[in-house]
């Protein structure tokens, strides 16, 4: 759906520093040559499947399925993954890619950890030096994947600018990229940034609804009738999304982290509260003040703690093709709990916002109507934050 | 002849780079009156964004300084109005896309014209995205200035052909910031520059010293420096203007 510009109707584009210009379109024409080699994708399938554990499995959710007394609920379950999250697609994507283009140093941003986590993952295993930017609000709310990202050989630097979240994170990590070029790849986390990233990270991360089709398809021999994904940048949403974007049966839904509600300032719902901007180098829906200044976001959700949001869905949005919901803290926090008494599953924050929307109108729904939630990550690394917004006094 | 390429036949151009409210608009407007007195050629202002992806710390702080004092783009539009009676030289405005988008384009750049401001520096705007705003500055008469960088390569020709006001030239990889040493082989860009176009071209990022203005200049029309003077506001806050006044004075004696 992209088309040679990069543009997602009038949203995408690549407004960088022209300093930058020459490594985007190095990498748009190294991305192009490669996705079509062979070599490169057995090489990868091979990653993927050996390395990162996939296929992940579509699992139904019989107790939760009869609990909520509607729809029959499966799980993508993306936090079986190497490193716990669907990140892991995305980077041994792109860490491939990046050797083959002679880089041999790799850069990224990261919110809750796990795309951090994932890079220094693949850097490791790839003999790449590796360095992550996280906001230093967020190294403090995820401290564990800090320990996690240095253990396997990162260096991991605390953004102070801004809000020291996840947005000065990914500026920083722009500002590092047009400083060295030469031997540095940016391992982009999510489906956003200037063209050719939201389209090299969607491309990567289709696996997921690739597999769900076929798993579906195998199990209950048609679609699904909704398919539904929490969204911050977008790239689990994009993945879960992509394969049924031509299919229209099949609802898609992407839940944004409300915070504590649309109606506050406390909230980074960009597709429902946020207009259309133009910020780290693509045009899309931002949270901005009317002046444009970029607004400080906020979510329980590290991860989804982003003021933009990718330019696939902002244009899935404005076409209608796909849904984009909010879902505050309290609901989230609900929903991993549930899940977890439920299910026996811990899900990632992020994911239970997913989670959380799916329990909304899933009992609505008849019992012969199937939904798939993807479960984009694992909640180990929520656990101690969570316990603190229950008031107990945990620290890691 | 436009007026930025008037300011270029006074031998030499050298731009100062101010941010508008930082600390407050009215040392801004006495920054700028210091620097046009002391030489001055060309006035880059810039207007605050919460998120300058392309400047180093000393800028992204003044950014900042600027927007927690409460500074609006309508009250920027509204200082240059004031500060047009006095000063006569170009003054461009340097921000970023969104801003100028979120207020409406065309509102944003019809402003500008009733506001004699001469050009547009946008970092964010490469090439390839220039027909967001080119249109319109077109229309409006306000020119819209290009930048190649060190990594420019293949593209300089192609930037240069199309380029107006002045070509700003990136000296170095990286954000706005001082640097000790400025070590890409300008002269060779410049070399490019000047077999695509006429317009005159001018160098920044990590300019500080006279020495370095005069070797910068040198090579090509004119030395453009921010960081160096927004220090000077980060040090000195309102008695700024008369350390900037000065500083001018040296760097245009440089390279005069």
């Amino acid at each position: 759906m992209t088309n040679p510009k990069g543009r997602f109707g009038i949203h995408g584009g690549q407004y960088i520093p022209e300093t930058l210009m020459n490594a985007v379109l190095e990498l748009e024409e190294a991305y192009n040559h490669y996705k079509k080699d062979p070599e490169f994708n057995r090489e990868l399938t091979e990653l993927l499947n050996e390395y990162a554990g996939r296929p992940s499995r579509l699992y139904y959710a019989e107790k939760m399925t009869k609990d909520l007394g509607g729809a029959k609920i499966y799980l993508k379950r993306e936090d079986l993954n190497h490193t716990g999250a669907h990140k892991i697609n995305n980077v041994l994507g792109q860490a491939l890619l990046a050797k083959k283009m002679g880089k041999t140093r790799l850069i990224a941003e990261t919110g809750a950890g796990q795309h951090g986590v994932a890079t220094a993952t693949a850097a490791a295993l790839m003999g790449m030096e590796c360095v992550v930017f996280m906001g230093e609000e967020d190294t403090i709310r995820q401290a564990l994947n800090v320990y996690r990202m240095r253990l396997l050989g990162a260096e991991v630097i605390p953004v102070k600018t801004g809000t020291a979240t996840l947005k000065d994170a990914v500026s920083e990590a722009m500002r590092e990229w047009t400083s060295r070029i030469a031997d540095t790849h940016y391992c982009l986390g999510s489906v956003m940034g200037p063209h050719p990233f939201p389209t090299i990270v969607r491309d990567f991360q289709a696996v997921i609804s690739k597999e769900i089709k076929e798993q579906i398809l195998q199990k209950e021999g048609r679609l699904p009738d909704a398919v539904i994904a929490c969204v911050g940048g977008g790239s689990n949403a994009i993945g879960s999304f992509y394969h049924f974007i031509e299919d229209p049966v099949v609802r898609l839904i992407g839940c944004e982290a409300a915070g504590r509600g649309i109606d506050t300032f406390e909230t980074a719902a960009t597709i429902n509260t946020g207009r259309v901007g133009i910020f780290h180098g693509m045009k899309s829906y931002f949270c901005q003040d009317q002046y444009g200044q970029i607004a400080p976001v906020y979510s329980i959700s590290a991860g989804l703690d982003y003021p933009g949001v990718g330019p696939e869905h902002a244009y899935l949005h404005d076409i209608g093709r796909a849904e984009y919901v909010p879902v505050t803290d309290d609901e989230a926090v609900n929903a991993f709990e549930y899940l977890a008494r439920t299910e026996g599953i811990i899900p990632a924050i992020e994911s239970a916002h997913a989670v959380a929307h799916a329990m909304k109108i899933a009992p609505a729904m008849d019992p012969d109507k199937i939904m798939v939630i993807t479960i984009s990550g694992r909640g180990d690394k929520d656990c101690a934050a969570i316990a603190r917004y229950r008031g107990e006094d945990l620290h890691e | 002849m436009s007026n930025i390429r008037k300011a270029f036949e006074n031998g030499k151009a050298f731009i100062p780079f101010i941010t508008c409210g930082d600390p407050d608009l009215e040392t801004t407007a006495a920054a700028v009156k210091a620097a046009v007195e002391n030489g001055a050629d060309i006035i880059e202002l810039g207007i605050p964004f919460s998120d300058p992806t392309a400047e180093g710390p000393v800028i992204q702080s003044a950014n900042l300084r600027a927007l927690s004092g409460g500074i609006t783009t309508d009250q920027i539009f509204a200082f240059v109005k004031e500060l047009r009676r006095d000063v006569k030289v170009p003054m461009v405005f340097m921000t970023y896309a969104n801003v100028v988008f979120s207020y409406g384009a065309e509102r944003f750049i019809s402003t500008c014209k009733d506001l004699e401001i001469d050009g547009l520096i946008l970092p964010d705007l490469p090439f390839e995205e220039k027909e967001e705003f080119h249109p319109l500055c077109k229309r409006y008469g306000v020119e819209l200035v290009s930048l190649i960088a060190p990594t420019s390569g293949n593209r300089i020709a192609m930037i240069a052909k199309e380029a107006e006001g002045f070509l700003y030239i990136v000296s170095s990889l990286g954000v706005t910031g001082m640097r000790s040493e400025i070590k890409t082989d300008l002269a060779s860009i410049v070399q490019v520059v000047r077999e695509n176009t006429s317009i005159p071209c001018a160098i920044g990022f990590g300019i500080s010293t006279p020495e370095q203005a005069k070797k910068m200049a040198d090579i090509s029309d004119g030395a453009i420096v921010g960081s160096a003077i927004i220090k000077l506001l980060e040090k000195h806050g309102k008695d700024a203007p008369k350390y900037i006044g000065a500083f001018v004075k040296s760097m245009k004696d440089a390279i005069r």
